[in-house]
């Protein structure tokens, strides 16, 4: 019960993590592969974040009264993160429309399709 | 002031450099200029370096004056001033070539962005070599990274495009796999400065939490630098992408995945990592694959850019097998390939840059009868074949030397049979395309065509010198790798 | 000039020689004049050397480091020296060859055909003075690659094949075994340089000295053994002058060389036979040797018999070896001489039939004795002296060899050889009765030659080159001894 229980916050990540690797793995349309890619990265936010909790902690100013702080570093490391995310994510959907522009499809077996059998086409 | 800062300014000033290239919108000279001023820069800040740290010296910077473990370190050994040369060396090479290449390959109106984008490719691979910082490598990887992805879409073909966002998505699964065991590690030890984990690492090292942190680092720097079976977007990436980008990246990007994943087994766990799990046994198994089987896929290979990829893919294998070996010679014999092959594939990919010039096409039947029409370009490809080959006399030849001495000191002959066999295998494709381009006539009424511009042929020709030159002259490379695998087994 | 200095310039004459060769071009009378003096220059500076070897110097000299301890090193020892002097001195001749065969049959890229022509040379004689394993393979190597453009001279498909066939096996021999078994060596001995006596002994026993040895053999292509002989004939597609001075004489001869080398200096043959490593060495060469003479029987193309002839011929050498006795040894080395001036006379007499008479097959030449005297009365010596039949050069070395095996109490070998001798006779003898006593086929073309009592010889140069090569075939009868006196101390201990 307590590795259930008392390690929840684990058990979240993992649950999202492998959500958002199989949406990666399993879905076609790039739309949904890049929100998958999104659920993966925040899966491993959540991880970061909840691991500097300290139960009965509070943010990190130094004020009267207070004696028990979170770690602030992971928080900041996941700023710096997060920006990453979002530009990865940016330049993915960037690329999309550039995908739907000359394939006319965001579907991956569609296109993997045309590039194989649609080569001549293209000369 | 400049030598005090030696270790900062060859990440800063690309990264500063880069946003200065939006100016040059109207000017893809002026793009161009910039690019090539600020490699030519980190190219002799890096051998600053270098010889400060030949000496066995450690450089060390504290960004902000911040002081280490608290605040971010760059730490400059020789290892790491090692790959800065490779990095900024093969940048200042490109450059040079990249010119006339980059107007033919790329639209006019996107050239300065093209050079924007390397500029931040340039920080973030020198900044990788540079940092002393985990999670500060981590930010420099997916700069190199996600600036690598936008410069493989600028290829001319659309199947550029859809070969970059399978690179996305891959390099970003990797790189987050990284951050996981980067997160792990700091759970059990609280710190992220590599010189610090040293010290606390081996404590908990036979924890579970580190146990999973190693192997979440492997994969994740295993998909970053095209380890075998997880190298399924490298031959898409450097088919398709410009012949300038194809050249740099296969020169320099994979070279530096494998110093992280050497840092990270030799620096941080001191090699005691092989003791805890088997992830030497794990790569060397999968390189003995990836160099066969990859090899074997290269020989039927039409294109000969998808051809030399498959190759990069073995030779990384090459690699691989030196660092798995755990010995000072297998060390040695890894990080010498890691230059040697740099030279030898960054000739290749150069030429094949003036060939696509030219003809606008790299496939092998293509290149019928280029041996007479461009003796130059064509003799710098089969010079840097024969290096990749491993004929005295080339880089490769070296390489080939200390990874089967490496296998014969710790008496695994299988194992050196079987490099041995795969080079055969070199060979094989190679000469696929040298004869048809000397021995088959060009078809008739194809266009005549000449030699490449001056401008590209000579930066190539540099690199093919270097491929013969450090296979005459081994002095600086085995000196530097054997110091540098010496100080990392703690010898 | 010291010796020192002249083994690195007849290594860099025919370098610089290349180079003139490639810019005089345009202008045939003059790139033939360039490539006969260099060949000449190159023959003196090598001759020039001999004295000194022949006194009992041994020039050495180390031109720089490529590995730690492993450096480019230059040793003129006797055996090198022969080889210098057997490939230098053919190449004048060969060159006054060439020029009647490429422009009788007029040729394509000759500018190309002569330039890698004087590569090859040079790395020929960077193989022969070479003072360490690493130097001889580098020079091995090039000489390999310098060759293939001249055998895919023609670039038709069929060429192609066959180049392919060449450039594969010496390149895979070479990479997968002889340089494997130079760095097991290297890790073993940490030494690449020959050795009087050799390197070896006391560093490795039992079943791998025989292993080592197995990887050296097997390693050095281009000494045809069975079974990657494969690329000799597949080299016959070449032009004759290629397969004349080349794969008689040079490439092959480097090969065989390389063999004695290793023999003498790495393992050292006294260490050899004490280990007895070499008797599986016997019985390959021995059986290649066999094997190699029936095959050749059987092959009506006149180049390809002489192609198969040769592969016999490189296992007398290399059973000489593995014999391990000095006479053998001796023998093995005379040899290398004798039979590279019996085989290049016979494969120009057989690119004279063909430029002449446009044959290549054995069956075509009846009666071409009457039209073709010359070359045909030449191609009789010649044959005669790869038979070993006195007085003729073939005979001493034979001889020897026959001793070596005596002296290895390995009598079943003495009668290896005298039987390929029988062989050899076989092969060759008719194709001189053909020419000489069957009248000429009524169909043919050169029958109406015949019927006006016309000769119809090759051009020029091709007569002068095969009559000095033949004369140079009974000369060496005479001379045998001096070739044993050169190579008399490789064996000394």
């Amino acid at each position: 019960m307590e590795t259930v229980i008392g390690l929840f916050n684990y058990w979240i990540v993992i649950v999202l993590m492998m959500a958002g690797f199989y949406i990666v793995i399993a879905q076609e349309n790039m739309i949904k592969k890049m929100v998958g890619l999104s659920i993966f990265q925040v899966a491993v936010f959540v991880f970061y974040i909840s691991m500097s909790n300290v139960f009965g902690g509070t943010a990190p100013i130094a004020a009267e009264g207070f004696t028990l702080y979170s770690n602030p570093l992971p928080h900041v490391l996941i700023l710096t993160a997060i920006v990453v995310g979002v530009a990865t994510t940016a330049l993915g959907l960037a690329l999309i429309v550039r995908i739907k522009e000359e394939f006319g499809t965001i579907e991956d077996d569609r296109i993997r399709d045309m590039e194989e059998h649609g080569e001549e086409s293209e000369a | 002031m400049i030598s005090a800062n030696l270790p900062i300014l060859h990440v800063i000033i690309p990264l500063i450099g880069a946003p200065l290239g939006l100016l040059f919108s109207r000017s893809p000279t002026g793009a161009w200029l910039l690019a090539l001023i600020i490699s030519w820069f980190t190219l002799a800040d890096s051998l600053a370096l270098l010889l400060i740290v030949s000496g066995g010296e450690v450089v060390s910077y504290e960004i902000g004056d911040w002081a280490a473990p608290w605040g971010i370190e760059y730490r400059v050994d020789m290892l790491a001033a090692y790959v800065i040369v490779i990095v900024s060396g093969i940048g200042a090479v490109t450059m040079l070539y990249a010119r006339q290449s980059v107007e033919a390959e790329i639209p006019r109106d996107r050239i300065y962005l093209f050079y924007t984008m390397y500029l931040l490719t340039l920080s973030g691979l020198l900044g990788i070599a540079t940092t002393g910082d985990t999670f500060n490598l981590f930010v420099f990887l997916e700069i190199s990274s996600l600036s690598t992805y936008v410069m493989v879409s600028l290829g001319a073909e659309r199947r550029a495009l859809t070969a970059a966002f399978r690179y996305l998505v891959l390099g970003t699964l990797g790189a987050t796999f990284y951050v996981i065991g980067v997160g792990l590690m700091y759970q059990m030890t609280g710190t992220l400065n590599m010189a610090d984990l040293v010290n606390r690492l081996p404590e908990v090292a036979e924890t579970r939490t580190i146990l999973a942190a190693v192997a979440f680092l492997t994969v994740g720097i295993g998909l970053k630098l095209g380890l075998f079976p997880v190298h399924v977007w490298l031959p898409n990436a450097y088919t398709y992408a410009p012949s300038v980008v194809t050249a740099f990246l296969a020169a320099t990007a994979t070279k530096v995945a494998v110093y992280v994943l050497v840092r990270i087994y030799y620096t941080l766990f001191k090699g005691g990592v092989f003791e805890t799990l088997p992830v030497d046994e794990i790569l060397l198994a999968l390189s003995l694959v990836a160099i066969v089987a990859m090899s074997a896929v290269a020989i039927f290979q039409t294109n000969v850019k998808r051809l030399l990829a498959y190759s990069s893919v073995a030779q990384i294998g090459y690699m691989l097998i030196g660092i798995s070996l755990v010995t000072i010679t297998g060390l040695t014999a890894g990080i010498l390939h890691l230059f040697n092959h740099a030279l030898m594939k960054g000739a290749l990919f150069l030429a094949l840059g003036c060939v696509f010039f030219r003809i606008r096409s790299v496939n092998v039947d293509d290149m019928a009868g280029l041996g007479k029409a461009m003796p130059w370009t064509m003799a710098a490809f089969v010079t840097g074949g024969l290096s990749l080959i491993g004929i005295p006399l080339t880089v490769g030849f070296v390489s080939k030397w200390y990874l089967i001495l490496a296998s014969l000191e710790k008496e695994w002959w299988p194992l050196a049979a079987v490099i041995l066999f795969s080079s055969l295998l070199a060979v094989i494709y190679m000469w696929r395309v040298i004869e048809v381009a000397y021995f088959r006539e060009r078809p008739a009424g194809a266009a005549t065509i000449g030699e490449a511009p001056l401008a590209m042929l000579v930066p190539m020709w540099v690199l093919v010198g270097a491929n013969v030159y450090f296979g005459i002259d081994t002095d600086l490379t085995v000196g530097t790798a054997r110091a540098a695998a010496t100080f990392l087994m703690g010898g | 000039m010291t010796p020192e200095t002249l083994s690195q310039l007849a290594i860099a004459v025919p370098l610089i020689g290349s180079v003139f060769i490639l810019l005089a071009g345009k202008w045939p009378n003059l790139r033939e004049a360039v490539t006969l003096t260099t060949a000449v220059i190159m023959f003196i500076t090598v001759a020039s050397i001999t004295p000194s070897v022949l006194a009992g110097a041994r020039p050495d000299v180390v031109l720089w480091e490529i590995l730690p301890g492993l450096a480019i090193r230059l040793t003129i020892e006797p055996l090198g020296m022969l080889f210098g002097l057997v490939s230098s001195g053919l190449w004048i001749i060969n060159s006054v060859y060439s020029i009647g065969y490429m422009r009788g049959n007029r040729e394509a890229h000759q500018t190309r055909f002569y330039f890698y022509f004087a590569i090859a040379l040079a790395s020929a004689a960077g193989v022969a003075f070479s003072g360490n394993m690493l130097t001889l393979f580098i020079f091995y190597e090039v000489l390999t690659l310098s060759t293939y453009p001249l055998v895919a001279h023609h670039g038709d498909p069929a060429t192609m094949r066959s180049a392919r066939t060449y450039v594969g096996i010496l390149l895979s021999t070479s990479i997968g075994l002889l340089l494997f078994g130079m760095i097991w060596t290297w890790q073993l001995t940490g030494t690449l340089d020959f050795k009087q006596g050799g390197i070896l002994e006391g560093k490795v026993d039992g079943v791998m000295v025989a292993v080592l040895l197995a990887l050296y053999m097997f390693g050095i292509g281009k000494a045809a053994l069975m079974p990657v002989h494969r690329w000799l004939p597949a080299a016959m597609v070449a032009p004759t002058p290629v397969s004349a001075l080349l794969h008689a004489v040079a490439v092959v001869k480097a090969g065989v060389f390389t063999v004695l080398k290793v023999v003498v200096y790495i393992f050292g043959y006294e260490f050899l036979a004490e280990t007895s490593a070499s008797d599986w060495l016997m019985i390959a060469a021995a059986g290649t040797l066999l094997f190699s003479s029936i095959v050749a029987m059987r092959k009506d193309n006149l180049k390809a018999r002489l192609a198969y002839s040769t592969v016999s011929q490189l296992s007398y050498i290399v059973l000489g070896a593995a014999l391990a006795t000095a006479a053998g040894i001796i023998g093995g080395g005379m040899h290398l001489a004798m039979h590279a001036m019996g085989k290049i006379t016979l494969f120009f007499c057989a690119g004279a039939i063909y430029t002449a008479a446009h044959k290549t097959e054995i069956s075509q030449l009846n009666g071409i004795g009457r039209t073709m005297p010359i070359t045909m009365g030449a191609f009789a010596v010649a044959s005669l002296s790869i038979i070993g039949i006195p007085p003729l050069g073939g005979t001493w070395s034979k001889f020897h060899l026959m001793m070596g095996a005596a002296d290895a109490d390995q009598i079943i070998y003495v009668a290896v050889f005298m039987l390929s001798s029988l062989l050899s006779a076989a092969y060759l003898v008719p194709v001189v009765t053909r020419a000489f006593l069957r009248p000429p086929d009524a169909k043919s073309a050169g029958a109406a030659a015949t019927a006006e009592g016309g000769i119809r010889e090759a051009p020029l140069p091709c007569l002068i080159a095969i009559c000095a090569t033949a004369a140079g075939a009974f000369a060496l009868f005479f001379f045998a001894g001096d070739i044993a006196r050169l190579l008399e101390p490789i064996t000394a201990n």
